[in-house]
């Protein structure tokens, strides 16, 4: 049985390693905050992190991320206060809510390494994730209040390192 | 419907509606609203108040709310939650939202049954909440009264706590529940005289409150029905034929198959309801070795009687049926247009077009059926309880009372979910293998087998005086008829013409508020659609193509008889006769929306132009007056770049600002993406997008500015889910007007006809 590092755990999977990532993060671990939405890529419904970088679950294989490090938006923040999950809330974006939790991977992804996004970079970086309700431009405020909370924080905590 | 013969609680699999549930047992205050009298033996009004049905407290003080509306992202729970919380008195964080089951306790008062569309929820449940609100509050001052051995008339309730301000004594709500003095029922006469806080006195509607679903939206914990996991649960994935509906399967090997691990059995659907065709679900362990066995089916079909039909021979029948003189039924028979046109200076004609369109919610249709007992459990998040419980019993060839439906957040719904589709598979695989089945449509099964937003044809002539007035209008309508379909009389409407019922969601907003002495509206059914691609019911129905041809024709009148499209409107909507009032909210929503936007007050740049439509979406009796000025730029090549929208809506009352803009916005890019972006086609009686490579809904990247007006009137509130779908493709194809001349007829919108037009 493959096992696989996730959100700081590892855990074994009874799935072959030709099974899609997101079958057995939502069947074998019961995660099912990671959404299926077209399996083929086209949706960014399933997005996680592999080692960092957002992918597609649905076109991610077991076998290809055994000793990788998966992080799925159970494992984003402890306690589901990651600057963008607070920044989703205050913006109230979601509406039916099913494409956010890709939504917030994906935009996660870019803000790690990127605190200070253009609005020209959050709309490429964004436009593989679909949302039916259609929540775009409140997606993209929700960034940027979070790249900048970000940005507050990570200076203020600069400011009181001691020199 | 049918009582339920047990009342069964959410399973414990459902761990965020679980932890809402904790406390509210016998201890808990439990009030309702009893159904309103003459609304059918659905909702029967029982003779006493029944303490049970839209609320409790608990005695830790939380009031859960029961949401009897699918919550599809209009975060209806929560409105539902913020109207009784203005009438009871609570603090709005402890409030609480749960999902009805199909009870028909939780039938909505108005409507009888559980159906969610229509933007009907916030207008037709707005009172019932609020009763029910103001009943708690009464019952639990009554109880504090006692309790504090003061006078009733004596307390002041806010925010939990009810205080004697005289003798500085305070009891939370939470007190009064543990206290069990909260004992007042409430008869249905009772209810009705209780006197309702006038607006002035409003302190919780009005106010963009967070809304309740939304934290469980953003770490994964809200609970879907393809979220759904049952102990000993097994999975379903379905093969569906070539064609959209009239197949039959000949013949199923499963040979291959049967060398996937984890296979079951693959089960041939029976399907008596009529609602699928040629279905076959693969049953496994797990959904990826279903898909898997699904894949290795061999399956030979009969493609039954629409395997040669396409988008064109759609619409050719559709011509072919409105050409004829005894086609259809009248909606709209005022005056005479036909002897109008014969007397008028200038006679207008012309043809629009929409296309096969998607439902496309992100989440894949899915349904889980479980058989318990005598029960058939049934997890899915659904628009119309009332219906497809039947159905889902349909499909077990079981009494509908024997029927559990569990609700779920919808991952969208958009229409799509009125239907039951999913359920037959769900429920014909559990009873095959013997154990809790979920069905998950791939999305290839999703869009090639949506009950779609109909093919439609429209003719608009119009003719005009020789004083450059509107005198008639004659407006032929031609498609499926997708209410028609479900079989239910009371979703009908008498025609005019007395030639029996018609489809009204086929034709409303044609029925507009424009002063036009000869007018008649005609709904014809096309039958070879509507057997070949069963249609459903699309954000705003009718009104999205109605308003289409309706909307575009006053701009080509207005273009004919060289005036303003706008100051036209405007002289249309003179509030004469059957539209007085209604005519008047519209012209001032227009007014909101040319101001708002610079209508004629600057300069556009060679190529860009402005256009605007109004609309009274969604029915005639429950419209939120809607216009929209587009703003769009269009090269030379025919591209068109939609710039800015700006949208005005009325909808009276307003109880959430914030999520009526989030609803308004999300509506009229769904406007905008119908009218540029979206696209299905029929070709050999099959639908050819599967994915969303080919069916092509808007991404971020196409989003404009949407800059939106709100107008909260005092009037009644309205609804804010749909009528902005409608007015934006009119608006747009005016505004491509305006900027080239160029006059498009045909949804979606195209750069080859807009450069077509331009040359022509």
């Amino acid at each position: 049985m493959p096992t696989l590092t996730i959100n700081g755990r590892s855990l074994s999977v009874d799935a072959a390693n030709d099974t899609p990532l997101l079958w057995a993060i939502r069947e074998q671990l019961q995660m099912t905050g990671t959404k299926f939405g077209c399996g083929a890529g086209l949706c960014g419904a399933c997005t996680v992190h592999v080692n960092g970088e957002a992918v597609r679950s649905c076109q991610t294989m077991v076998g290809e991320v055994a000793g990788k490090k998966i992080t799925t938006i159970e494992g984003l923040s402890a306690k589901g206060d990651h600057p963008l999950q607070k920044a989703w809330i205050a913006e109230q974006v979601p509406q039916c809510g099913y494409c956010q939790s890709g939504q917030i991977m994906q935009a996660a992804s870019l803000l790690a390494k990127n605190p200070n996004p253009t609005k020209e970079e959050v709309v490429a970086h964004m436009d593989g994730n679909l949302c039916r309700c259609m929540t775009y431009s409140r997606i993209q405020k929700a960034i940027m209040r979070a790249a900048s909370e970000m940005r507050t924080a990570s200076a203020t905590s600069s400011e009181r390192r001691p020199t | 419907m049918n009582e339920h013969v047990k009342n069964v609680t959410p399973e414990t699999t459902d761990l965020s509606r679980r932890s809402f549930l904790v406390g509210t047992a016998a201890t808990g205050l439990v009030l309702g609203y009893a159904g309103v009298p003459g609304i059918g033996s659905a909702a029967a009004a029982p003779a006493n108040f029944e303490p049970s049905v839209w609320y409790a407290i608990s005695p830790d003080g939380l009031v859960t709310v029961t949401c009897g509306k699918a919550d599809m992202g209009q975060h209806i729970a929560s409105t539902m939650a913020q109207i009784v919380c203005e009438e009871l008195g609570a603090k709005w964080s402890d409030m609480r939202v749960q999902l009805a089951s199909n009870d028909p306790k939780f039938n909505d008062p108005v409507l009888g049954a559980q159906i969610t569309g229509g933007s009907w929820s916030t207008m037709m449940n707005f009172e019932a909440m609020s009763r029910a609100g103001a009943a708690g509050r009464i019952a639990l001052t009554e109880g504090a009264a006692a309790a504090m051995g003061v006078p009733a008339s004596e307390l002041v309730v806010r925010d939990s706590m009810i205080v004697h301000p005289k003798s500085k004594k305070l009891m939370s709500f939470a007190d009064v529940v543990k206290s069990g003095k909260a004992t007042k029922t409430f008869t249905p006469d009772e209810l009705k005289a209780i006197t309702l806080k006038t607006p002035d006195q409003y302190t919780m509607i009005g106010v963009s409150v967070p809304q309740l679903d939304i934290p469980s939206k953003t770490n994964g914990t809200a609970k879907y029905g393809i979220d759904v996991m049952l102990p000993g649960m097994v999975y379903g994935a379905i093969v569906t034929p070539p064609v959209r509906f009239g197949a039959t399967v000949k013949s199923v090997d499963d040979s291959a198959a049967k060398k996937v691990p984890g296979f079951i059995k693959a089960v041939t659907l029976d399907d008596k309801t009529a609602t699928t065709s040629g279905w076959v679900v693969a049953v496994a362990s797990t959904y990826a070795n279903a898909k898997k066995a699904a894949q290795a089916l061999k399956i030979a079909y009969d493609s039954g009687p629409n395997a040669k039909l396409s988008s064109q021979s759609l619409l050719d029948e559709a011509k072919r049926l409105q050409g004829l003189e005894d086609s259809g039924q009248f909606f709209v028979k005022d005056g005479d247009p036909n002897a109008a046109f014969g007397s008028a200076a200038k006679v207008v004609e012309a043809e629009y077009t929409t296309s096969i369109n998607i439902h496309a919610p992100l989440e894949p249709m899915n349904a889980t059926a479980e058989f318990k007992g005598d029960i058939l459990h049934i997890y899915s998040g659904n628009q119309f309880a009332t219906r497809s419980g039947a159905i889902a019993a349909g499909a077990a060839g079981i009494d509908p009372k024997f029927v559990v439906m569990h609700q779920m957040w919808l991952g969208g719904g958009f229409g799509r979910r009125l239907d039951a589709d999913m359920m037959i598979p769900a429920v014909q695989a559990a009873k095959a293998v013997g154990k809790p089945v979920k069905v998950i449509y791939s999305r290839e099964n999703d869009m090639t087998m949506d009950f779609s937003r109909p093919l439609t044809y429209q003719k608009v002539k119009a003719g005009v005086d020789g004083d450059g007035k509107l005198i008639a209008i004659s407006h032929d309508v031609v498609s499926a008829w997708p209410t028609a379909r479900w079989g239910i009389p009371d979703f009908l409407t008498p025609s005019v013409d007395k030639k029996g019922p018609l489809d009204s969601f086929t034709v409303n907003g044609a029925d507009f508020f424009y002063t036009v002495p000869n007018h008649y509206v005609r709904a014809i059914k096309n039958e070879l659609a509507h057997n070949a691609t069963p249609s459903g019911q699309l954000r705003s129905v009718a009104p999205g193509w109605t308003f289409w041809a309706v909307e575009s024709m006053i701009d080509e009148i207005a273009a004919a008889t060289g005036k303003d499209p706008a100051q036209f409107r405007i002289s249309l909507l003179d509030g004469a006769g059957k539209n007085d009032g209604g005519a008047q909210r519209l012209r001032n929503t227009l007014l909101a929306a040319m101001g708002l936007s610079g209508y004629g007050t600057k300069q556009l740049p060679k190529g860009e132009g402005m256009g605007v439509a109004c609309v009274s979406s969604q029915e005639r009796a429950t419209a939120s007056w809607t216009a929209c000025v587009a703003h769009v730029a269009v090269a030379p090549s025919g591209e068109v770049t939609v710039k800015k929208l700006t949208v005005a809506t009325d909808v009276g009352t307003q109880v959430h600002p914030d999520n009526i803009r989030a609803q308004v916005e999300g509506a009229a890019l769904w406007g905008l993406s119908l009218a540029m972006y979206e696209k299905a086609t029929l070709k050999d009686g099959g639908i050819e997008q599967t994915n969303f490579d080919s069916y092509t809904p808007l991404r971020m990247s196409q989003t404009p500015e949407v800059a939106i007006a709100v107008i909260a009137n005092g009037e009644k509130a309205t609804g804010v889910g749909e009528p902005a779908v409608t007015v934006v493709a009119p608006a747009i194809g005016n505004a491509i007007f305006n900027a080239c001349g160029a006059r498009v007829r045909a949804l979606p919108i195209t750069a080859e006809a807009v450069k077509a037009s331009m040359k022509a």
